[in-house]
């Protein structure tokens, strides 16, 4: 017998399930008074460097239908690309944000600050980009994506390079639909699926 | 945050399949081409921290915490205690974890949510707190009921816990259900059923702990969390080719 590996295996996951919202977001399920606040109603407060831009977006199932019930998560840095906790970061950007589905139209709703361009470990430039994850009832493990920006220099961002069908790279870049407004749509499968990570 | 280490690639066997047919909502809801794999960057390596101010002293206290200490919940008592730990078994500090459940008839405070148990009106059903240095947290709750729940036409959940839990790297980000040692129902369960290496599943299944319950007060259970680990070593942040 060879030497054991001590490692653990990591929990598997388990779908967050339609009342998700009561544990991360509770005012949204109704449940009132519980905490103050919901925990990440917004990654930046007043006085946030750069410039303030809207997301919407819809999160749509294989048959195009709007998913009434995700909840997604955000995480990115801020304008000058430092992460929360960095040194010279922006004390008004917390980074992180919780946000739902509209329970009636499906839409989501993102306001941040746009995030700076962030170097990997091997020093490549990635493009400003905002980390997501999605969860819902019928999603059995939470799904990772990222949202980059049709007006930015995506053409060496190496996650974006990775993907061999190039159309399939347009899955990720948010539309710039006014000035500071962004359409991000997330199609978890069918025409024009999400590229997704494992990452 | 100036040392981000790589994360552990996630051993995607060990999760559930994206699509199973016995849970009905899972086949509209799962990507069907390839996931895109990839080493983490500081995007997933770093992740938002939550500190003390963020935790009020009854948010793991669902049995007083929807009433604000008035009145307690109705149900069975129970302790749900446990570790987060990493993939080589290191603890995880003062990291989040939140909870939330029905309530002991099966039904939650939900919009959505139209089974006709009763609501009971000092049970909110959610709970937060972080873990100690040595990556501890309990929660003080009452038993959550089974309920049925529209897929085939009677299928029922189990009992069980809703956990979300952060890490310190958003990459680590989990979120997934404690099942209770002897419910007859798990091996009922379609959702249960999407882990498909048995013994998985039994990780989510928290034992009765008689040592850690409290005479004449509350049972405990306990059930510990393994979050992706970072990749330790020497050999990093080398340029490219070397």
């Amino acid at each position: 017998m060879v030497q054991t590996l001590d490692m653990l295996p990591e929990t598997p996951s388990q779908t967050a399930g339609p009342y998700v919202h009561i544990g991360c977001i509770p005012t949204f399920a109704g449940v009132e008074g519980v905490y103050p606040e919901d925990l990440g109603r917004s990654p930046v407060q007043t006085g946030a460097k750069g410039q303030i831009i809207t997301v919407r977006g819809l999160v749509l199932d294989g048959t195009g239908w709007a998913m009434r019930d995700a909840m997604l998560e955000s995480w990115q840095p801020d304008a000058a690309g430092l992460f929360p906790g960095q040194p010279g970061c922006d004390p008004n950007v917390s980074g992180f944000c919780r946000f739902a589905a509209d329970k009636t139209s499906g839409e989501f709703t993102l306001r941040t600050v746009k995030p700076g361009a962030v170097r990997n470990r091997d020093g490549v430039l990635q493009a400003p980009h905002i980390s997501l994850w999605i969860v819902a009832r019928g999603i059995n493990t939470g799904l990772q994506t990222r949202i980059y920006f049709e007006d930015e220099d995506n053409g060496s961002d190496p996650l974006l390079l990775r993907i061999e069908q190039r159309p399939r790279a347009e899955t990720l870049i948010a539309r710039k639909t006014a000035q500071a407004e962004y359409r991000f749509d997330v199609r978890l499968q069918g025409a024009g699926e999400t590229v997704f990570l494992d990452i | 945050m100036t040392d981000l280490k790589p994360l552990l690639p996630r051993q995607r066997r060990l999760h559930p399949v994206a699509c199973d047919p016995d849970y009905k909502t899972s086949i509209t809801r799962s990507p069907q081409l390839p996931l895109l794999s990839l080493e983490s960057t500081p995007s997933e390596e770093t992740g938002p921290r939550f500190g003390h101010g963020h935790i009020g002293a009854l948010d793991n206290n669902l049995i007083l915490n929807f009433s604000q200490g008035s009145a307690p919940a109705v149900g069975e008592r129970i302790r749900v205690h446990g570790r987060v730990l990493d993939e080589h078994g290191r603890p995880v500090p003062q990291t989040l974890v939140e909870i939330w459940q029905a309530n002991a008839g099966g039904r939650y405070r939900h919009i959505k949510d139209t089974y006709f148990a009763p609501l009971d009106p000092n049970f909110g059903g959610c709970g937060r707190t972080l873990t100690g240095d040595d990556g501890y947290y309990e929660f003080l709750t009452i038993r959550p009921g089974a309920y049925p729940w529209p897929n085939r036409v009677n299928d029922w959940r189990p009992m069980h816990i809703h956990f979300s839990v952060f890490g310190h790297s958003f990459g680590q980000r989990l979120i997934t259900q404690m099942y209770f040692e002897g419910d007859p129902l798990i091996d009922r369960c379609p959702i249960a059923a999407t882990i498909k290496d048995r013994s998985q599943l039994d990780r989510l299944v928290a034992p009765l702990d008689m040592q850690n319950s409290r005479s004449m007060d509350y049972l405990a259970y306990k059930f510990d969390i393994v979050l992706r680990g970072h990749r330790q070593s020497m050999f990093e942040n080398r340029p490219e080719g070397m």
